[in-house]
């Protein structure tokens, strides 16, 4: 499915902020791996996953995402591989878009554009059983603006758009990070649902470790730009928060230095 | 009464006026709403869609063809600011800024001088000041065409990638738009539309002028300020696109409707722009004070219970 071959990343290069981001960072996902991913400040956690997105060009390695080589296509010609939850809930939708338009542009991922309606009558009636399933009451609102909706409707929305359309690869990036714990909670099985339905290949960075050992089938560690710890399986599913901190400390030889994380590990 | 009477005769050429202008405000409104992007393009391209239908009209060209040629100049001159944004990576406010200056020495080429007669006379004009109420008809008749043409542009896939380009363009790229792409064709569209009414502006005036296209941008925006508050207030929330656009050329009636009148009452025709820029200055400061009234830090002191150490008034 995905496949990433030694790829490194250097910011800001020749300069006094110089940053090396990513250092030969290698993963193989087979189809249907849900692979979360955790690792502290500046890890490249996010950094990764915008290295599949195209969000700018590699210096080197490859992208290979079903058995295409993706290294040098710019993000919005890799966009028909790939589906992506942001952050932020502004990211990911168009604000003075009605939902049914924006539903309608996310159908269309990878697809040529041209001059047919924007929308149809048929997909109407499409995202309305579709928006059903998100269980927020969103289907009756489908002629509304995105912007009237709370963070947590639209990251729902975002879910269910970059699904619309079956990604290769769906990138999940700290997607509940900016909501409260219930709405959080809420989207995070709402993701468990959809990724399980369409057998969906995913990658999710998130602070959260119990949230990184209770999802997916595999996790993955990193720390100045490498991978440091890949578990999955059975092992993975003994995995506690003491032994990722432990393993950590181990591989890394300090201690965990994300002060969300572990803030995170105490209220949970 | 005197005053009366001549407004009410002027109305038809304010109307017609307004329409034309109109249409240079529905390309504004394409760039400044649609896709946000601050366009000064426009007040060179007006003035290559006025040259052209003239240089074209004079040396015997179809009407129909001579506008279709002043709309492909305007297209051009939209392509070079998105060019030059996109490919350059000037900043869109300067891209058009560069762009409008040149076209004043394209303009001036053009023409081979600063100015041209096309007289009715001689030429079988779409309209004319001369006769002011076939104008006015026939300038409705064109806003009301290009309006239901856009609403069906911007109902398509390719309408669609412009308006998520404006709005959000890190999820039009997620969703695999290309957003420099987007941003082209509708800087392209929007000066299309605004050479088009340079077009017909130079046969409605008798003339292309060098200078025709000088503060356009400004009354461009105040056509689609005007029109944006004025249609918020009649349709609320039911202010749908069709009704946008509509109101981007009424607006652009009210402005010379509204600047006639002033015209009426003692102000110098020297002193046209001076009105143009304190009406958008109004129709941007108002909304922005009317909300700043609301909430301020004075207002936050003065309710603010008393207390020790109180450096408020201080």
């Amino acid at each position: 499915m995905l496949e990433l071959i030694n790829i490194k990343k250097t910011f800001n290069l020749g300069t006094i902020n110089e940053k090396k981001a990513l250092d030969g960072v290698s993963i193989k996902l087979d189809e249907g791996d849900f692979v979360t991913i955790i690792g502290g400040n500046g890890a490249g956690k996010s950094t990764t996953l915008n290295a599949v997105a195209g969000v700018w060009p590699t210096d080197s390695g490859s992208i290979i995402i079903g058995g295409n080589n993706i290294t040098g296509l710019p993000e919005h010609r890799r966009a028909k591989f790939i589906g992506r939850v942001f952050q932020d809930p502004m990211t990911g939708t168009a604000a003075t878009m009605e939902i049914q338009e924006n539903l309608a542009l996310a159908a269309r991922r990878g697809n040529p554009r041209g001059l047919r309606w924007g929308i149809t009558k048929k997909e109407r009636e499409e995202y309305h059983e579709q928006l059903k399933m998100l269980d927020l009451g969103l289907e009756d609102r489908m002629s509304s603006k995105v912007g009237l909706l709370s963070g947590g409707q639209r990251q729902a929305l975002t879910l269910l758009m970059a699904t619309l359309k079956k990604p290769e690869i769906l990138l999940l990036d700290e997607h509940t990070a900016a909501l409260d714990p219930k709405t959080a909670a809420k989207v995070l099985e709402l993701s468990d649902k959809i990724i399980a339905e369409h057998n969906l290949t995913a990658m999710m960075v998130t602070h959260n470790m119990s949230d990184a050992i209770k999802h997916g089938n595999r996790l993955i560690m990193m720390n100045e730009g490498r991978i440091i710890y890949d578990v999955k399986g059975e092992e993975k599913k003994k995995l506690t928060v003491d032994i990722l901190l432990k393993k950590f400390e181990e591989v890394s030889g300090k201690a965990l230095s994300n002060d969300r994380m572990l803030f995170s590990k105490e209220t949970d | 009464m005197n005053v009366l009477t001549t407004f009410l005769n002027a109305l038809p050429g304010n109307v017609s006026q307004g329409l034309i202008w109109g249409i240079l405000a529905i390309g504004v409104f394409i760039t400044y709403k649609i896709l946000d992007f601050p366009d000064l393009t426009v007040d060179g391209s007006i003035g290559t869609g006025g040259a052209v239908a003239v240089m074209l009209i004079t040396n015997d060209c179809p009407i129909w063809l001579a506008l279709l040629c002043a709309f492909a100049a305007g297209c051009l001159a939209g392509l070079v600011t998105g060019l030059l944004n996109t490919a350059l990576g000037i900043p869109g406010i300067l891209a058009g800024i560069l762009t409008q200056l040149a076209l004043y020495s394209v303009n001036l080429d053009i023409m081979g001088q600063s100015n041209r007669p096309v007289s009715v006379d001689k030429y079988p004009l779409v309209l004319s000041s001369r006769y002011a109420v076939p104008a006015m008809i026939k300038s409705m008749l064109i806003v009301a065409v290009i309006i239901a043409i856009l609403y069906w542009f911007f109902g398509t896939e390719y309408g669609f990638t412009i308006r998520a380009t404006g709005c959000n363009s890190n999820m039009a790229r997620a969703q695999g738009i290309s957003t420099k792409k987007s941003t082209v064709i509708a800087l392209i569209l929007s000066n299309g539309l605004v050479g088009l009414s340079g077009g017909l502006l130079s046969q409605y005036q008798g003339f292309a002028d060098v200078n025709m296209g000088r503060g356009a941008i400004v009354i461009g925006l105040a056509a689609v300020i005007i029109g944006e508050v004025l249609g918020s207030v009649i349709f609320r929330k039911r202010f749908n696109f069709v009704a946008k656009l509509a109101f981007a050329a009424i607006g652009a009636i009210i402005y010379f409707l509204v600047l006639q009148l002033v015209m009426l009452l003692g102000l110098s025709s020297s002193n046209n722009k001076l009105f143009s820029a304190i009406v958008v200055i109004i129709f941007l400061a108002v909304p922005y004070l009317r909300n700043s009234s609301k909430t301020s830090f004075k207002k936050a002191a003065k309710n603010a219970a008393a207390v020790k150490g109180d450096v408020n008034n201080a």
